[in-house]
Order: C-alpha cells, then structure tokens, then sequence
C-alpha cells in the first residue's frame, strides 16, 4: 500500500514529525514502511504559463512558436509537443530553473530563433510515465482552465508530496485503506482523526424505480447496494484527485473511473460502475456461474466460468465477475450518461478463487480476499454518489437498492489489566489500558481492571485475548517491554547422546581432513537412482517425487547422498581445485510404497567424496594421489574409534568399479560400501578418479560402544612373529587374517599386513602375503613353548583351508 | 727416576696437546699409561729403591698418571665438542622451506551457526529436537493454525509431493509434534534446527533449500518479557555484545503476538546506511507468544499454559555474520567457499 502523505494531511496532523520519523513510528508500532519515496524529483522555477499564441517556427515544421503569459512576464517559447495549442496553461520551467536529473533551463536559440524556457510534460517534472494520463503520455501536461498563470506547478501538482510504501501483513487489510491508516496514525500518535463527511442532496427520482436487486449467493454476497447516477458528464476528474491517485500509483482514466479509485483507496472498499444504459435489463442478478458460461472482461478477454464463480448478472447473462473484473459490454466509456453503481460485500475465499483462476489480481480483489469493513460498503457508495455529483455533474438517484443480510455487530473481547501484564511481563495500569483503548477509538465498558472491548468492524482481525494483548503491547510500545529470562522449571538442557555422537563423528571427519558438504535433497530422476546402497535398494518400492517440479534438476527426493556431492566435486574440478576430500550426514528419503501415501522413512546416511591428492609435498617429492585404501583407511579409523567391529567384501555394485569395491558388514548387517566410482560414472559426471563411501549411519549410532571402560596396560612383554605366506592370488588377506586370529588363540593380540608380494621368485598366480602377530599375555610373560604352538598351530590352518605354504 | 718421571709427564703432556684426534689420543693414552708403557716401565725398577724413596716415587708415579689423564680426558672432550658443533653445523636444514601439509577439513558454515545457536540455547536450558523433512498437511500447516485456504498459506509456496504430503516450508511443525508427544503436557524448552523447502527459484537471495532453526518454550506463566530477554541474548551472543535488539508486531498464524526482531546495525552503529536501509535496524527473526489455538491443538490449556517461540535462517545470520553475498554459496559446496570457515 503506498500512502501519500499529503493525502493522509487530510485526515490526521502529522505535521509534527517528519517523514522519517512517522515511517520510524508507525514501524515499530505494527505496520513495517518498506520505503519512503518523493514523488517526483524536486524541481525549481516551474510555473504554470498562458499559452497566448502558438504559431509554427519559421524554420522547422515540428516546431511551435508560442508566447507564453507566466505571470509577471510574457517569455518566447519554442515547444515540439504535438499537443500544445493556444489557450492552454501549461508548466513552464524558466530559464534558470531545474528539472529532475539536475537539468538546467537555459536561453537558447533554436534554429535562429530565440526560445526562453521550456514547457514540460510530466515525465519531464519526475512522475513515472506509468502514471501519466494516456493524454498527456506523449506530449505535454494541460492544466484545468481555471488555474492561475504564474502559480508554482510544484504544489499543484502534488510533486513535492512524499509516499511511504507500507509492508502489509494478511491481519492487517484495515490499513488497505487511507482512513485505515489515518485510524492506526491517530492512535499511534494520539492526535483526532477527521472523516470525511458523506451527505447527498436527495433527488426527487428514486433508485428503486429504475433498478431491482436479487441475490440467490446470498452466502457469498450478504450485502449488494446498487446506486442510480443520471447525466454523468464524462471527462477529467479534479486536478487534486488526479495527483492523489498518481502518488497512489493508479493512473487517472475519467471521473467516473477516478472516482471509484478514489474511494476504493479512501475506504478500501472497491466499487464498479456500470454503464446503466448498456446493463442489458433492470434487474441485478448475483449468482453462482454455470458451468461453461462465457463472459467478456473489460481487457478484452472471454473467460469461460465454473460453478466457483460469482457473477453478477442482468437475469440473463454475465455483466460481471464479482469482485474481479466488470464486463466488457457495460463498461464505461466516454459516452456514458447514466451510471448503476456497485456497492457489494462479496465472500474473500469466493473472490480469490476467481482472482486465482484467471491469474486477475487487482486492487479490488485483494480488498475483497482479505475482508472489506461491513460499515463502509454502503457509506463508500454515498462517498462515490457525492463525489459523482460534485465533480461529474450527475445527479444522483433517491436511495440505495440493496440486498442487505451483512453482520455488522462489533466482536466483543474481554480483557483485564492482570492477565494482560502477566502475559507481557509488564505492570501496566488500567488506566493506561483505558488510554490506550481510546486512542485506537475503540468502544469499551470498564469494571475496575476488567474492560469489555467492542472491535470496530474495520478490525476483523480482533478476536480474541490474544490479539488485544498485542494491541495493548503494540500501542504500550514493545521498547517499553522489560528484559526478563524465563522462571520456570530448570530443566538441564543439552544435547542427546546421538546428538553428542553425531558431532564427535564430524569432529572426527574434519580431524581426518574432511569438509562437510550440505548438497540439495532434491535431485533428478536420474541421479537419484545411482550410487544407492545395495541395503537401502532392497527396502525401496518406489522413489518420492514431487508433484509439480520447478525443474527436472529438484524432482526426486534423494536415496544416496553422493550423487549431490559428485556433482559438487566436478563443479570444484571444473574450477581448478583438483583435490576434493568431502563428508555429508543427512537424510534419505525411502518409501517401501508402491503410491506413496505415507510419510518416508528418513534414513540418516554418512558419505564421503575423495578425489585427487591426499597429500603433495611438492619439494621432498612426496605425493599420494587418493586410492582405495585411503578412504577405506578413514573408515577404519573412524569405526574403531565408534568401537564399532565392522568387515569389508568385494563386491559389485552398480555405478562402483567392480574391482574396487567393498561392501560393510556389521555382523551379519550391510551396513554400506566403500569403493571407486565406476570409469564409466566418473566419466559422465566428469570427474577423474574417484573414491566414495556411504554408511548407514542411524545403524552406526545404534551400535556404537562408547561406554567409557578401562583395559589394563599390560606389564608384561609382548613378542612378536612374522609369517610370510604363499597362497593363490585370488585369496582376500582378509579371509587369510581371518582364520591366523581364530586358528593363534587368546594370545594373539594383534595381526598386521606388512608385505604383499606377487612376481619374481613366485610361481604364476601364487602371492606372498606377510603378516606380524603379536601374542601377549596381561598376566605374565609368554614362553617360546606357547608362541611356537600357536605359530604351528596357524601354519596347519592355513595350510589346510588354503593351501598355504611358509614363504622359503 | 724422580727426574725420568717428570721427563715423561711433559712429554706427553705436550702429544696430547698437540693430538688433533681422537685416534691419536688413543694412541698417546696406549703410548703412556698402557701396560706396556714407560710409566709402567719405571714403576718395575721402584725396587731397586730404598724404602724411604719408594713410597715417594710411588706417590709421584700416580700423580703423573693422574695428570696425563686427565689433560687426555679433557683434550677429548674438547675434540668431541667440536666434532659435535661440525656434525651440527653440517646438518642445518632450510627452515623457510615449507612444512609437509597435514590434511585439514572443517565443518560447513552452516553447522558452525547451527552448532554455535544449540550450544547458547542449551546453556539455556533448551532441549534439541528434529523431525522429519516431508510432513503432512496436518503439522505442516493446520497444527500450527493454517487451515486449509488460508491466506497466509500463500506466504508459502510449498513443494506437495501428495495432496497431504509435503516438503516442510518451516521447522514449525516439530513443535507441534514435540507438544502432541508429550506426556502429561510437562514444559516443552526445544529447538529444532533443519532443512526446509519452499517453491522458489534460487537466486543470490532466494534458494528452494534452505535451513531454519525453531524454538519453542511452554510452560505456566511464560511472559512476552521473557521472549524478549532469551532473544538480547541471542542477539547479543551471535552479533556482539553492543547490539541492540527491538521487536516490532507482525504476523504469523501460530503466534500473538507475533513480533520480529531488528538489531541494530552494525555497519552504521544504527544511524543508517545502505546495508540497513537507513533505517539503523536489520531484521533477523520472527517470533511470538504461541496461538491458543497451537496450544490447545496440542493438548495445552491455553488457559493454564503459554508459551513463546521463534524462527530464524542460520543462512541469513550466516549472510550478516560474515558478509556472504549469495545464498547459492551454501549449497554449491566450492572449496574456495567451505575453506574459509573452518576453525578451531
Ligand atoms: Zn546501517
């Protein structure tokens, strides 16, 4: 809403303050200023001249001559408006004055004749071209007869008026309104309000007897009045009006149209004039569309109606959609003399069904979408009739034909001083409440602390308590509120033990030289099938997709979370930084539904992205591109740290290098996999060589063992043996190792790989694999009797299940 | 034999002056002191002696293997110092030359905001809670007040997957689930940090993902002066400790009153410039005294409870903390971009 000040001067005396502080004012106290603009650009030495003469230039045929009375003086003008004419007041911008855009006036000659100013239009004074009158769009501005030559174009033309744009939220549509502002400015600075007195003349003819009003949606329109205007002069309306509406941001059409713009905007209650002569009937018929019905709106368009629609009708056909947008038929136009004028209460959820439908948003349907003041339809009707007469010519018709079931009772809430205060924290006392009630004007009873409120009707969103403790707040200024912290119970706060679990993970990661990513859920359709691991594959029944996409790139609710972070990585790889080393907990979305109608599960998910060097120490020519082992070290790290026992084995999984793959095992559990993203995916992501894990990680929190616990540090040695094995090449370490830790019994403590070996001094196919174990006992020192045992004990195992032989 | 012994001593005396190594020393020691030397030679004649020379000579005897001893001991401590100091010298290294990296990660921006909000609320007392990214209908929008039609519905945009389901437009909803779960309606004191959608289009200040952090606290005689007191707090804690904090009304369907909060701005020390508007203030949250429709929804006597809460976008806190220009930055996950915030 764009309030002119000048405009409001009308109602309230804000004079006191200047724009800044009203807009800091009225900010603070329950309506957000968005903007304080001037209207135009302030310009000097503009006055309004007579046009005396206008004749052609000697010397160019675009070119006018004129001589133009300012007043004191008569100056020689040279003008190129197509409109300018003798006998026209115009503004003149005299040599020496400024124009917007720091443009300087200055004598001149113009094709050897002297030119001692400039006539201006209103783009040149600073108004937007939007809101310039079509007639005076591509020419110059004409003032009405009467103004004084001489007289300062500035004040006339309302340019030094200054608009605050005002952030309205959907409760407060009282402020669609000037009068509604006018009422939220008086009560914010305790200062009368003057309203604007409304009285007709009464006519001898009678409305009733030129029009019938039947309502059949009475439960969408409780109230239509329907006002006669006879011999309607169409033309300009007043000068002031038309300033009003520019700084409003309507452009002035004719009187009738302004007018109806005047009061929408003074009132906010929109009314719509019909060409009473080209109606089509008598009778007023307001009722819901049939299905297929057509109308023509007046831009032109041909609208084809469902039964959601409320139409006004001539008991016939469609002359307009209600609330929306009048009929092309019954418009007004410049032939007009006789005019039936709409004052309505239509339904807001109705209206904005029929905004919405035919994507017509305007000034009115908003006013109505959001609940006009049952006591203004009516009294908005007379504000337009008066007006109609005083600036149109028209005589207006004796009374209102109206259907009338509107509810104009005023809510009743009651409040009190103790369990305001104790709702704000404040110690406010009744009288201040009483004060505070009578500079909103609203009406009340008071019992000591206990005051019956009546909300006025231009207030629906006053309720409940609730919403008269925030006016008591908002008018009591929240700047006054005390600083207080919360008395009640001391409840300890933190974090849970997965909270704390999920943090010591990221830690952990980082330490690890990780960066945690945050990537969108929202992938495509395609992404969203890669990379998943093959335990969630198994429990998807079908992908959660949104229903009506922005794009094919958000579709699809994600089920692996590396697809994202791939696509992260290349966009890094595409800006030179080759070295990518990522994490991302998060959630993925899994329905087990064949129509998803249910909720998803939500699965929390670890992955990671490795890319690139691990480490380059350039000078000591030290460098480790990332491979396998390295994230599969981290891993490792990270789950021992988790106490979590987890097992790695080969596996083919699709988008995975079938080589370079491992799947997770917890027990018996998949857990996730570990792996090298297949040549071909790296390709289509543009990627190089890539590592990626992903693991369950709600499972990993589950199964954690991070009670605190302390193991004896053994007092006594250890010993350690190598063996070096010769198996076939196709046989996993880890299967080897397996069997060493189950076949040395309680002694060995720990198995390394230290060595693996394939090629020279080997037979074909065959690989040495060494291991050291170290065998310890806590409770004293290890015999070479019971370490030789063990020794012979894993030679004969592994000999057995895997054919292995000691290393010669 | 007095004279031969001093004879001896000052020759070798002067070899070990004169040795330059510690293989000589060696030598000279083998040369002088050795069984077969001539110290020992002369002590073998002592018995030719008379009794009263012998205890003599002996005593110079010892006293002359002493001294060169000693001097040798000394000489070779003197030679292996300045062996050590060569070895030393010989070993220095260019300590310019750069160190071998150590791999460093971080956590995102945007963990740290969240992580650093949690910890202060928790110092508050506050619980974390989370729920769950698609909501239905019920908790996303008519729990919390928004009945199906609203107007305010259109302040949202929302991603529906099904006509009940949807990609929550705001952590909102993990309050009403956080009431409704609640036993015996005991307090609730939480926040929930999470992912929230909205239909729109990215750009540098709009992304269709982005995070939100709830709070929520419930209990008997919760005042509005309360809200305002945790809020200087947070705004405070996060933005430093001259900021200013002031509440202006405003709506939302859960909350009345509903209120936001400015701080005042830091670049002009509130007297207004282009990042402020010129109005001296930046906006940061929304907040409120909870709905008596929330609360009672939620199984809370509006009459016996009350409560208050707010909602905050780390990103735009993020954006203000530390200049960040382009909410697509969070999400584009550049190196470049994630680098710059991780600390300690
Ligand atoms: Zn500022």
């Amino acid at each position: 809403m764009f309030v002119s000040l000048n405009w409001l001067k009308n109602y309230v005396d804000i004079d006191q303050l200047s724009p800044e502080e009203l807009a800091e004012r009225i900010t603070k106290s329950g309506i957000e200023v968005e903007g304080i603009e001037r209207f135009a650009q302030a310009s000097t030495n503009v006055v309004v001249g007579y046009v005396e003469s206008c004749e052609k230039h000697p010397n160019a045929d675009k070119l006018n001559l004129c001589q133009v009375n300012v007043g004191e003086e008569t100056l020689q003008i040279i003008c190129g408006a197509p409109n300018i004419a003798q006998g026209q007041k115009v503004a003149v911008a005299k040599p020496g004055a400024v124009l917007p855009g720091n443009f300087k006036i200055k004598r001149a000659k113009l094709r050897g004749v002297e030119s001692n100013g400039m006539i201006c239009s209103l783009q040149e004074l600073g108004v937007e071209e939007k809101y310039v009158p079509k007639e005076y769009a591509s020419g110059i501005f004409v003032f009405p007869e009467d103004t004084e030559a001489g007289a300062d174009v500035t004040e006339l033309l309302n340019l030094d008026d200054i608009i605050i744009e005002l952030g309205l939220t959907p409760n407060r549509s009282d402020a669609l309104s000037m009068l509604g502002v006018a009422y939220e400015v008086a009560a914010i600075l305790d200062v009368p309000i003057r309203l604007p007195q409304t009285s007709l003349r009464s006519a001898d003819d009678v409305a009733e007897d030129h029009v019938t009003v039947r309502v059949e949606a009475q439960d969408v329109n409780p109230y239509y009045g329907a006002f006669i205007v006879k011999d309607v002069k169409i033309g300009p309306s007043p000068l002031w009006m038309r300033n009003y509406l520019m700084a409003a941001g309507i452009r002035p059409i004719n009187n009738v149209v302004d007018i109806t713009n005047y009061v929408l905007l003074e009132y906010g209650q929109p009314l719509h004039a019909f060409d009473y002569d080209k109606f089509g009937s008598n009778e007023v018929v307001v009722r819901m569309a049939d299905e297929g019905e057509k109308i023509v709106t007046l831009d032109d368009v041909e609208r084809t109606l469902t039964a959601e629609h409320l139409v006004i009708t001539n008991g016939k056909e469609p002359v307009a959609l209600a609330g929306v947008m009048g009929g092309a038929d019954s418009e007004v136009s410049d032939t007009t003399t006789n005019v039936l004028l709409e004052a309505a209460y239509f339904d807001g959820q109705t209206v904005r069904k029929a905004s919405k439908a035919f994507d017509l948003r305007s000034e009115a349907s908003n006013r109505f979408e959001k609940g006009v003041d049952p006591n203004r339809v009516r009294e908005a009707g007379v504000r337009a009739c008066q007006l109609l007469s005083e600036y149109a010519g028209a005589t207006v018709l004796s009374g209102v034909v109206e259907h009338d079931q509107l509810d104009y009772s005023e809510k009743e809430v009651t409040i009190w001083t103790s369990t305001i205060n104790d709702r704000l924290g404040t110690s406010i006392s009744d009288e201040e409440i009483a004060d505070i009630l009578r500079k909103l004007h609203f009406n009340f009873k008071q019992d000591g602390e206990t005051f019956i409120v009546s909300a006025p009707t231009r207030r629906q969103d006053i309720v409940i308590f609730e919403d008269m403790v925030e006016e008591v707040a908002r008018i009591h200024g929240y700047d006054n509120l005390p600083f207080t912290l919360p008395q009640g119970g001391s409840q300890a706060g933190g974090l849970t033990k997965n909270q704390a679990l999920k943090r010591h993970v990221k830690r952990f990661l980082e330490g690890a030289g990780l960066s945690e990513t945050v990537t969108y859920s929202l992938t495509s359709k395609e992404r969203s099938g890669q990379l998943v691991s093959p335990e969630v594959k198994d429990t998807i029944v079908s992908t959660v997709s949104l229903a009506m996409p922005m794009s094919e790139e958000h579709s699809t609710l994600r089920v692996s979370i590396l697809p994202e972070m791939l696509n992260s990585a290349a966009y890094n790889l595409a800006r030179k930084q080759a070295d990518v080393a990522y994490y991302e907990i998060g959630s993925i979305f899994v329905s087990g539904e064949e129509e998803v109608s249910k909720q998803p599960d939500e699965k929390l998910r670890l992955a990671g992205v490795l890319t690139g060097q691990w480490l380059t120490h350039p000078w000591q020519q030290e460098k480790k591109p990332v491979d396998f082992f390295v994230a599969k070290g981290i891993l490792e790290a990270l789950f021992a740290s988790l106490k979590v026992d987890v097992t790695y084995k080969q596996a083919k999984i699709d988008g995975l290098h079938p080589g370079r793959t491992a799947q997770l095992f917890a027990g018996d559990r998949a857990i996730g996999f570990v792996g090298q993203v297949h040549p071909a995916m790296q390709k289509a992501y543009d990627l190089k060589e890539t590592y990626v894990f992903d693991v369950d990680f709600d499972y990993l929190l589950e199964i954690h063992h991070n009670e605190p616990s302390f193991a004896v540090i053994p007092r006594f040695p250890s010993v350690s043996r190598d063996i070096a094995l010769v198996v076939d090449e196709t046989v996993p370490a880890g299967a080897v190792l397996a069997v060493i830790a189950e076949a040395g019994g309680s002694l060995v403590k720990d198995i390394q790989v230290f060595d693996v070996y394939q090629g020279e001094h080997l037979e074909e196919g065959k690989k040495s694999i060494a291991f050291s174990l170290f065998y310890q006992d806590p409770e004293r020192t290890l015999t070479d009797e019971e370490v030789e045992a063990s020794y012979q004990a894993i030679l004969a195992e592994v000999a057995k299940q895997f054919g292995a032989e000691l290393r010669g | 034999m007095k004279e031969q012994l001093q004879a001896l001593e000052s020759e070798a005396l002067a070899k070990v002056e004169t040795a330059s190594s510690l293989q000589e020393l060696q030598g000279v020691r083998v040369a002088y002191l050795g069984k077969k030397g001539p110290i020992t030679e002369v002590l073998r004649g002592m018995g030719k002696l008379s009794a009263e020379e012998r205890p003599v000579i002996g005593e110079l005897a010892n006293k002359v293997r002493g001294n060169i001893a000693a001097a040798i001991d000394e000489k070779k401590a003197g030679i292996e110092a300045e062996q050590l100091e060569k070895q030393l010298e010989e070993e220095q290294i260019d300590v310019t030359l750069p160190g071998r990296p150590v791999a460093v990660g971080g956590p995102h921006l945007l963990t740290s905001i969240v992580e650093e909000i949690e910890d202060l609320f928790i110092g508050l007392g506050f619980e974390i809670r989370e729920g769950p990214e698609v909501e239905t209908d019920y908790f996303n929008f008519e729990a919390l007040n928004l009945p199906k039609g609203h107007p305010a519905r259109d302040m949202q945009d929302s991603f529906y997957i099904t006509e009940d389901l949807l990609l929550r437009t705001h952590t909102s909803p993990v309050q009403a689930r956080t009431m409704n779960a609640m036993e015996n309606k005991q307090p609730v004191k939480m926040i929930c940090p999470g992912k929230v959608y909205r239909r729109d289009t990215d750009d540098a200040t709009h992304s269709h993902q982005f995070t939100q952090i709830e709070g929520l606290y419930v209990d008997k005689n919760v005042r509005m002066s309360d809200l305002k007191g945790v809020l200087d707090r947070f705004a405070k804690h996060m933005f430093g400790e001259d900021r200013e904090i002031r509440l202006r009304p405003s709506f939302f369907p859960f909350t009345e009153p509903s209120v936001e909060m400015d701080i005042s701005c830091k670049m002009c020390n509130g007297k207004g410039c282009s990042v402020c508007k010129r109005t001296g203030w930046i906006e940061i949250l929304g907040a409120g005294m909870v709905h008596p429709r929330v609360l009672e929804m939620a199984g809370y006597d509006p009459k016996v409870y009350s409560g208050f809460a707010f909602g905050m976008g780390p990103e735009r806190i993020a954006m203000l903390k530390y200049g960040v220009d382009d909410i697509r930055h969070f999400y584009t996950n550049d190196l470049r971009f994630l680098k710059q915030y991780h600390k300690a």
